[in-house]
């Protein structure tokens, strides 16, 4: 009888590895990508020279007014954001009480920071903390009245400090309404079957202006005289209903897709409805579907700059507001509002578009991980 | 023979209108282990679903150590914390370990502590096998080892009777021995079994009775020697003679 040995695995042949050899395999293989490659190569080139031409070398960087961007060739007028930053970031808020602002932004990332780190500890403190304390505390900094903090009405905040208030609460209320939305739209009772799916057909089905304008014109006319709700509070309710009609579709796709077998395991193990939503179906669903989620609240951060239609300035109405100023006109003053309102939205965006990232690899149980 | 434990009397099942289950008499005694076999589409796995109602019946009654399986919620509670079982897929809940699998029913319906829950868990791993996989997802198991961590999962909520749904079938031929294995001894400690199964050897290694269903209902049954070398059915016959020597 003959016994078998396996045989030892051998390195790669030197070709198949390396830089030269993943260039040649990718960039440079037949003529046609040669050519195609030097031709995308010359386009980057283009393209990136315009950007840095424009953005740095015939940019001006210092200035009080409008003297400054008015060179021969003019690229960014950069002077014109650092003279309104203050504006962008805090609208009309008054410069004395700038600080409150500051310090609910510090407040909020001293709970974001390590809630976001899976391997930090204290969780539940610090989601008491972030959704106990923090929103009552913002609420207090930020409107005063109270604790000897003088009232700064919300007709006078504006910029980042709007654009973060409503993207902020739209994302915090969208998910768990979202989830109990999308857990009623697949309910065996009737009614409440019937409700979830009216509501989610209703909000999704209008475009959102049509829903500020609905909370914000329409609203008031139906309430009583003397009761009324601050316009920005009724713009955040409406964009929190409107944005969970959505998270309940995306989380309705994850509900979907789990096999009915874990259900039954589950049910095989005495747990009931709730205890069986709760450990199983829901974390395995929610995961299937971050990056659904994460595209809602990158959605909804950008719808954000709708609340402009009713009178709220966030950062991009506060930036578009400035272009009327005189004491700025300047060819190059639109363009690089823009691009510095872009600038911000992207860096927001693609930051939640990382961390989605970073967190499914992270919730990932397969083979590959351990 | 003693007292049955599940009494099931005249039961009938249909999906839609199709009529699954045809006036099912069956009582298990406890302690005994029954296999129940037929061709796919024959009713055997619904059947035992029946048990703990992952499959509700429509006519007749089920009663499982005395309680009767009808819509009370309570019932059904108390049947299944004393009825485990084991799916052909495994159904392991991927997103937890192998220990969090095993503590989940004894923490969360149970209510016992963390500890107690993880003392019992890993005792139970030790029986299937498997210590040492206890902090590994599902996902890094080899089949085999999954099925008998879902044993084990089963086993936690210290239940009186197990029903197995095929538990062997969607298992390579190497894997098939060691839960095999494992159900032997847990029949050999007196367990009350029901299972779903065409593993013949099985059957005639621990079956006190085997049962052959077709068409919803129970064709033949009978104690396995008797079963297998003298089939009274022509239809069992039939079946037998193509499982048996393939």
């Amino acid at each position: 009888m003959s016994s078998w040995t396996p045989t030892a695995p051998r390195p790669a042949p030197s070709n198949t590895v390396g830089f030269v050899a993943w260039a040649r395999a990718n960039l440079f293989a037949t003529k046609l990508d040669t050519a195609l490659t030097l031709l995308a190569f010359t386009l980057v080139v283009y393209v990136v020279e315009a950007i840095f031409g424009w953005a740095i070398i015939d940019a001006s960087f210092t200035g009080d007014d409008r003297t400054a961007c008015l060179k021969e060739v003019q690229g960014a007028c950069w002077p014109f954001i650092e003279a309104k930053f203050g504006q962008f970031i805090y609208g009309r808020y008054p410069d004395a009480e700038r600080w409150r602002v500051d310090l609910v932004f510090l407040s909020g990332l001293i709970g974001l920071i390590p809630m976001l780190m899976p391997n930090v500890g204290f969780k539940r403190a610090n989601m008491i903390y972030l959704l106990g304390f923090y929103p009552i505390f913002a609420f207090i900094m930020l409107n005063g009245g109270m604790l000897g903090l003088a009232t700064v009405d919300t007709t006078d905040w504006g910029g980042l400090l709007v654009t973060l208030v409503v993207a902020i609460t739209g994302i915090v209320a969208s998910l768990p309404l979202g989830i109990l939305l999308a857990l009623g739209r697949r309910s065996d009772l009737p009614i409440v079957r019937a409700l979830c799916i009216g509501f989610i057909e209703i909000f999704r089905g209008v475009p959102l202006i049509t829903v500020l304008f609905m909370a914000s014109v329409m609203l008031p006319l139906f309430l009583p005289d003397g009761i009324n709700f601050d316009k920005l509070v009724r713009c955040l309710i409406g964009v929190a209903l409107f944005s969970s009609a959505y998270m309940a579709e995306v989380v309705r796709g994850g509900l979907q897709a789990i096999p009915k077998g874990q259900y039954e395991a589950a049910a095989a193990l005495g747990l009931g409805y709730w205890k069986t939503t709760h450990l199983i179906i829901l974390p395995q669903a929610l995961k299937l579907v971050i990056p659904g989620i994460v595209n809602t609240f990158i959605g909804l951060f950008k719808d954000t700059t709708l609340v402009l239609i009713v009178g709220l300035f966030d950062l991009l109405g506060i930036v578009q507001l400035h272009f009327t100023d005189a004491s700025w006109a300047t060819p190059e003053t639109h363009i690089t509002g823009y691009v510095f309102a872009g600038a911000v939205f992207w860096l927001f965006c693609f930051a939640m578009s990382r961390y989605s990232i970073f967190m499914e690899n992270h919730l990932s149980t397969d083979r590959t991980s351990s | 023979m003693s007292d049955p434990v599940i009494r099931i009397n005249k039961m009938n099942k249909w999906f839609g209108n199709f009529h699954v289950l045809r006036d099912i008499d069956l009582n298990v005694a406890a302690g005994e282990k029954t296999v129940i076999c037929g061709p796919s589409g024959s009713g055997k796995s619904t059947l035992i679903r029946c048990i703990n109602r992952l499959e509700a019946h429509q006519e007749g009654e089920i009663e499982v150590e005395g309680v009767t399986l009808d819509g009370s919620l309570k019932n059904l509670e108390e049947i299944r914390s004393n009825v485990g079982m084991v799916f052909q897929q495994f159904n392991l809940f991927p997103h937890m370990t192998v220990l969090e699998n095993c503590t989940l029913s004894p923490i969360w319906v149970q209510q016992k502590s963390q500890a107690e829950a993880e003392t019992l868990a890993r005792e139970l791993l030790e029986r299937v096998r498997i210590p040492d996989q206890a902090d590994k997802y599902p996902g890094q198991l080899s089949g085999g080892q999954q099925q008998r961590v879902a044993i084990a999962r089963a086993l936690c909520m210290n239940p009186r009777i197990m029903l197995f749904d095929e538990p062997t079938s969607a298992l390579d031929p190497e894997m098939i021995k060691e839960v095999l294995d494992v159900m032997v001894e847990l029949a050999n400690e007196g367990m009350t079994m029901l299972c779903v199964t065409h593993e013949m050897g099985f059957a005639r290694q621990v079956a006190d009775r085997v049962i052959f269903m077709d068409e919803g209902e129970i064709v033949e049954e009978n104690a396995p020697e008797a079963f297998f070398s003298n089939p009274e059915n022509e239809r069992t016959q039939l079946f037998l003679s193509q499982v048996l020597t393939h």
